[in-house]
């Protein structure tokens, strides 16, 4: 993806009149924007606040939020709360990792899926539970995780 | 435009219009659409009732509402239906046409949405009939239910704000903090540290300007209390806020939300706006000499952001790393200024004590321990969802009583509490009234009031695993004790699990947990070696089980266990062989099938799969 140096500005200005320059939250909009952090737009960051390059990457790492690298075409992750723990969360884990081909924290080979796993998003009560590009999939079964993803690569296939 | 309020008595000049536009007693459906219920379907149901009641020309003379979650979770999308106070429980959009037809309009019940008690089949028609419910007492939830979270007027109908004008009008700043002192509120974040303390020392100490945090980072895994006030009533939040501004002399607030709340930073940011369009937040708030502004900052996903040196950290656009606490936040804090920081719960409880008195609150409660606490009941339990209670409900009826006790007549093996910081709590201490210092005695935390009910077919020492792995991946690393000793400790652990461990390696592990738990800086190290700590204190017959006799009772941990088929059972239906992710199933079309033993990553899928029972575990 290209990255506009125009529309990156536009994110930074947005904060820029503020005393306290959030870094974080800047970052944040350029992660939500291009689902990671194009090195571009560190650059452009760096130099329009005068905040050293080795500074942002420090908390490109250090946050969860933050990846370096392009994600995938859908985005999973899997809970791996204690609630989600208890009622069989491991397993299904597996199973997203066997049929989407894809390991946590990577995207799969063919570019399609990026796998994260998650300490709880708050809905313990529909444990175990994986979120798919930002829809809830609760009271998951290994019967049912099997039919979503079923469903993923045949929008795939067509 | 909205009205800008100039005075106290405004206030209510504006309630009391908002009221008299609302006295019709219309009937009223509400849908919860807390993250519970929209996974389940919530918008879809809000919208069929929209639409067809417009088409059936009834729109005019019914209210639909879209609430924050009702707390009762696992059986949303939940609707209620005023007056008459039925609820309808994992209603789906087809279910909608015929609630109209028949309990709208004919005043009829559906008895197939209605609940139904899991232990005694009872069905239950009346919201506030549901068990669940009866041995609660909402106090910060009460009004979830019933007002549209991002609509402030809702919320003054229902006589919110009124505490703020209550404050402004007719107390000093010395007066709300001596009122927080004398309700005796502790910080409901974990630690339990004693509110009005906190504020006191924030409002003495010199320095300006001051600061003031809503910690809404709610890191807990299986916890989300914190959440569903944000969704459903962000502005009690607010309310405590601006009053706590008020008392310590803060003019800046800062809420930190996780970045996985996308609806709570959503309602919390409306409420903002909306509060500032009335002259509730901004300069000369109530046309009083009071100027206090809120912004959010998102989380960054991270766990130890929750601590608060962490979290302060943070806001300033730093790595989240906690620093040491010789001194404190609140002489300096944020860009080392004075600044106090509380949990969501504590900000939304300061409303009703300066609303209903501290000595009514401090009547509520334990000796130490005043006021109620909600938990995140979830696990092997029936009724999940959130409960609040007085402090000092025994464990026994929380589980029981409301929580609806364990589902497919399991035995109850534990309690967890306080997260991974917390510990495991055995069946025979369950009548232990909960406290901040009685869980703490028994080994546990109340932390932000996770409660997770373990069953027998969960491993004690699997348990302790999964905290350690959890607490590894978030500490920050800073200090040496708290990211070797986790690495060990899980490395001992991973050998007790795979039935390569000893004795004295169980006791090195306790010992190690301690030091640990001694040795670290920040709260997270301090705590990481309870799971295992509590584990150990009161399961240990489990770990010399793994030790000893390299089993894994409960039949989790993977090295100890092993699965079969029984040829007698086994039809030879393939679905197994199908399902194995890595071909360990072998057997011809109607032949009983046999498990490779050498390939087998005994995953368990094939005996979730099996129809007839033939895969066993030994
Ligand atoms: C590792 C760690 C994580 C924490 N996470 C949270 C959290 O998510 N939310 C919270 O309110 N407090 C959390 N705390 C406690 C805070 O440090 C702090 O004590 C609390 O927010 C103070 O508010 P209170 O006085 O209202 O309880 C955490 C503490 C530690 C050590
Ligand atoms: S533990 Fe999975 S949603 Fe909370």
């Amino acid at each position: 993806m290209k990255v506009d140096l125009t529309k990156i500005d536009q994110m930074i200005d947005k904060y820029s009149s503020e005393e306290d320059v959030p870094y974080i939250s800047i970052l944040q909009d350029i992660n939500d924007e291009y689902r990671y952090l194009p090195e571009e737009a560190l650059h452009r960051v760096s130099k329009k606040l005068a905040v050293s390059m080795s500074q942002l990457y420090s908390l490109a790492t250090f946050y969860k939020c933050f990846s370096l690298v392009p994600k995938g075409k859908h985005e999973v992750q899997v809970c791996m709360g204690t609630a989600c723990h208890v009622r069989g969360a491991p397993r299904i884990l597996e199973k997203v990792c066997q049929g989407f081909k894809v390991s946590p924290g990577k995207t799969s080979e063919d570019g399609e899926f990026s796998l994260e796993t998650v300490n709880c998003v708050g809905a313990c009560a529909l444990g175990p539970l994986v979120v798919m590009d930002g829809k809830y999939h609760g009271k998951l079964t290994l019967n049912k995780i099997g039919k979503l993803m079923g469903g993923y690569h045949e929008k795939e296939d067509n | 435009m909205k009205k800008k309020i100039t005075s106290p008595w405004d206030l209510e000049i504006l309630r009391e219009s908002i009221k008299e536009n609302r006295v019709s007693g219309k009937p009223c459906v509400s849908v919860c659409c807390g993250t519970g219920c929209m996974a389940s379907g919530a918008l879809e149901v809000l919208s069929s009732f929209k639409s067809l009641l417009k088409q059936k020309g009834l729109d005019f003379q019914l209210d639909t509402k879209l609430t924050g979650c009702h707390g009762f979770c696992e059986q949303g999308p939940l609707v209620v239906i005023t007056p008459g106070d039925i609820l309808y429980c994992r209603v789906q959009e087809e279910d909608v046409e015929e609630i109209i037809e028949k309990t709208i309009i004919k005043d009829e019940i559906i008895e197939r949405l209605s609940y139904v008690e899991p232990v005694s089949g009872k069905q239950i028609i009346k919201e506030h009939d549901v068990p669940f419910y009866k041995k609660q007492y909402r106090l910060l939830m009460a009004n979830n239910g019933k007002l549209v979270p991002t609509e402030i007027e809702d919320y003054m109908a229902l006589g919110g704000y009124s505490a703020l004008k209550k404050v402004l009008e007719n107390m000093t700043p010395k007066q709300v903090i001596s009122e927080i002192k004398t309700s005796n509120l502790r910080g409901r974040g974990g630690g339990g540290f004693p509110t009005g303390v906190k504020w006191q020392s924030c409002f003495n100490a010199p320095g300006d300007p001051k600061y003031l945090i809503c910690n809404a980072d709610e890191g807990d895994p299986g916890c989300f209390q914190d959440r569903s006030i944000l969704e459903g009533n962000p502005h009690s939040v607010l309310e405590g806020m601006i009053i706590g501004a008020y008392a310590v002399g803060a003019n800046q607030g800062y809420i930190y939300v996780r970045r996985e709340y996308p609806l709570a930073i959503e309602n919390f940011g409306q409420a903002i706006e909306q509060a500032k369009e009335y002259g509730l937040l901004g300069e000369g708030i109530m046309g009083m000499d009071f100027n206090f502004n809120v912004k959010i900052n998102r989380g960054g996903g991270a766990f130890v952001c929750g601590e608060s040196s962490a979290s302060i950290a943070s806001i300033e656009g730093k790595v989240g790393e906690p620093r040491d606490k010789h001194t404190h936040a609140t002489e300096k804090g944020l860009w080392d200024k004075p600044t106090v920081l509380n949990n969501v719960k504590t900000w939304a409880t300061v409303p009703i004590i300066m609303e209903k008195g501290a000595e009514w609150f401090a009547s509520i409660g334990t000796e130490k321990s005043k006021g109620t606490m909600i938990f995140s009941l979830t696990g092997k339990v029936n009724n999940t969802g959130l409960a609040e209670v007085p402090m000092g409900m025994s464990l026994r009826e929380l589980v029981f009583d409301i929580g609806g006790g364990v589902p497919n007549g399991k035995k109850l093996k534990a309690v967890q509490t306080g997260g991974p910081s917390g510990g495991c709590i055995p069946e025979n201490l369950l009548d232990l009234p909960v406290d901040y210092e009685k869980l703490s005695e028994a080994g546990s935390m109340m932390g932000s009031g996770g409660l997770i009910v373990m069953d027998e077919d969960t491993c004690m020492v699997d348990v302790a695993k999964y905290f350690l792995s959890f607490t590894k991946d978030e500490s920050c690393g800073s200090c040496f004790s708290c990211r070797e000793g986790i690495t060990r400790m899980q490395e001992m652990i991973d050998d007790i699990t795979r039935g390569k461990s000893s004795l004295e390696q169980l006791e090195l592990l306790k010992e190690l947990a301690q030091v640990v738990k001694d040795t670290s800086m920040c709260g997270l190290g301090q705590t990481c070696g309870n799971p295992i700590l509590s584990t150990i204190r009161y399961f240990e017959e489990e770990y010399l089980a793994h030790i000893v006799e390299k089993k894994c009772p409960a039949g989790v941990c993977r090295d100890l266990i092993s699965f079969s088929i029984d040829s007698e059972l086994c039809t030879g239906c393939g679905r197994c062989l199908k399902n194995c992710p890595v071909e360990a199933i072998q057997g011809e079309k109607k032949e009983p099938h046999v498990i490779l033993e050498d390939q087998c990553t005994k995953c368990g899928i094939c005996r979730e799969v099996c129809k007839f029972d033939a895969v066993i575990k030994i």
